[in-house]
């Protein structure tokens, strides 16, 4: 059990790591940033914290605790996932938005230009 | 009557030229805008050879969202009626006048080429003929009336119908989702027989992997629809 409880630790902080690398070369923003580093810093907790992990033991009603710790850190994921799909279909509306407006406002100047063969 | 015919496109180079200049013969002084959804192949080229506008996206949407895109520059363009028609060349313009006869005298929201009516020309494949067979048993409850071609994309808007279409319309395989969205608006529509042909050229964009996708994210689309229905009856 310890040794799956070291294993999140080193992963918890190397995902932490991974992502403040990301933020110092741009490759991730900020904001989007703070799920995974959140997800990090719970997972660390998680794995180190005795006391919590007795807590979480009870409260999903696993003998094992490091399948429950294991658990726990599924669903921190699962939500962070979730964030990120309803991130993501906000930005697919905008998107699609913005495609359509370019679209037509592109149409309506070539509409306008005499140089341009009046067809759109 | 201001009228636009609409035709959304996306790889229909050997098709989308032929359906503009049958169009044009058809209707010869009604403007036509070919949708063109992001085509790598010589689609725009061919629309604007045969006489039509392009609308040209920068960007891939699918057919929702290509649809969408032209239904937003007739609203905002002041257009009273829209009729769209398959660039593939499947729907034949002759029917154009149908659709249009019927959107201006029976003054409803929505007019659709019917295949199945008089079986003017059906040309469907096994799986899409059991899929109608399915979403029309599926939509008579939720429209409370049959509809015999949910899946048809030959379709005639008048302005109402255009302005809530303009502003919201479902993005992937769309024709079934608006039926619940008009009638969530207590919106009408009817069916007139139209032929179908064959596609002039190019493939279908369903492949057998989307033919299995089609109908599970058609169900939750209509779900979802059906839920705010309710939700705005309250």
């Amino acid at each position: 059990m310890e040794r799956l409880l070291n294993v999140m630790s080193i992963f918890s902080l190397l995902m932490a790591g991974w992502v403040l690398a990301s933020l110092r070369r741009a490759h991730i923003r900020v904001e989007y940033s703070v799920s995974w580093l959140a997800a990090a810093v719970v997972l660390l907790v998680l794995s180190r914290w005795r006391t919590l992990q007795d807590w979480v033991v009870a409260a999903v009603g696993v003998n094992d605790t490091s399948l429950a710790v294991l658990m726990a850190g599924g669903a921190v994921f699962l939500v962070v996932l979730y964030r990120f799909s309803l991130i993501i279909s906000r930005l697919k509306d905008s998107n699609i938005a913005l495609t359509q407006r370019l679209a037509i406002l592109e149409f309506r100047l070539n509409s306008l230009d005499p140089s341009s063969d009046g067809r759109g | 009557m201001k009228l636009l015919i609409l035709i959304p496109a996306f790889n229909e180079e050997g098709a989308v030229g032929g359906v503009v200049k049958e169009v044009r013969e058809v209707m010869p002084n009604v403007p036509v805008v070919v949708v063109d959804d992001c085509s790598t192949d010589a689609t725009v080229h061919a629309a604007r050879e045969a006489g039509a506008q392009v609308l040209a996206l920068p960007y891939h949407l699918g057919l929702g969202g290509c649809v969408q895109a032209g239904y937003r520059l007739a609203f905002e363009l002041g257009y009273n009626y829209v009729i769209r028609v398959d660039g593939d060349g499947q729907h034949d313009p002759r029917d154009i006048p149908a659709i249009l006869r019927a959107l201006e005298r029976e003054g409803c929201e929505m007019v659709i080429g019917s295949r199945f009516i008089n079986g003017a020309g059906v040309h469907s494949g096994f799986l899409r003929a059991l899929g109608i067979i399915f979403f029309r048993a599926m939509l008579r409850p939720i429209l409370g009336r049959a509809v015999r071609d949910p899946t048809s994309g030959f379709v005639g808007v008048n302005r109402t119908a255009l302005a809530v279409f303009s502003r919201s319309f479902p993005l992937e395989y769309p024709e079934i989702e608006a039926l619940v969205v008009l009638q969530r608006k207590r919106f009408r529509f009817i069916e007139v027989p139209c032929r179908m042909r064959p596609r002039r050229a190019g493939r279908t964009s369903i492949t057998p992997l989307k033919s299995l996708y089609y109908p599970v994210h058609v169900l939750l689309g209509v779900f979802v629809n059906v839920l705010k229905f309710e939700g705005r009856r309250k």
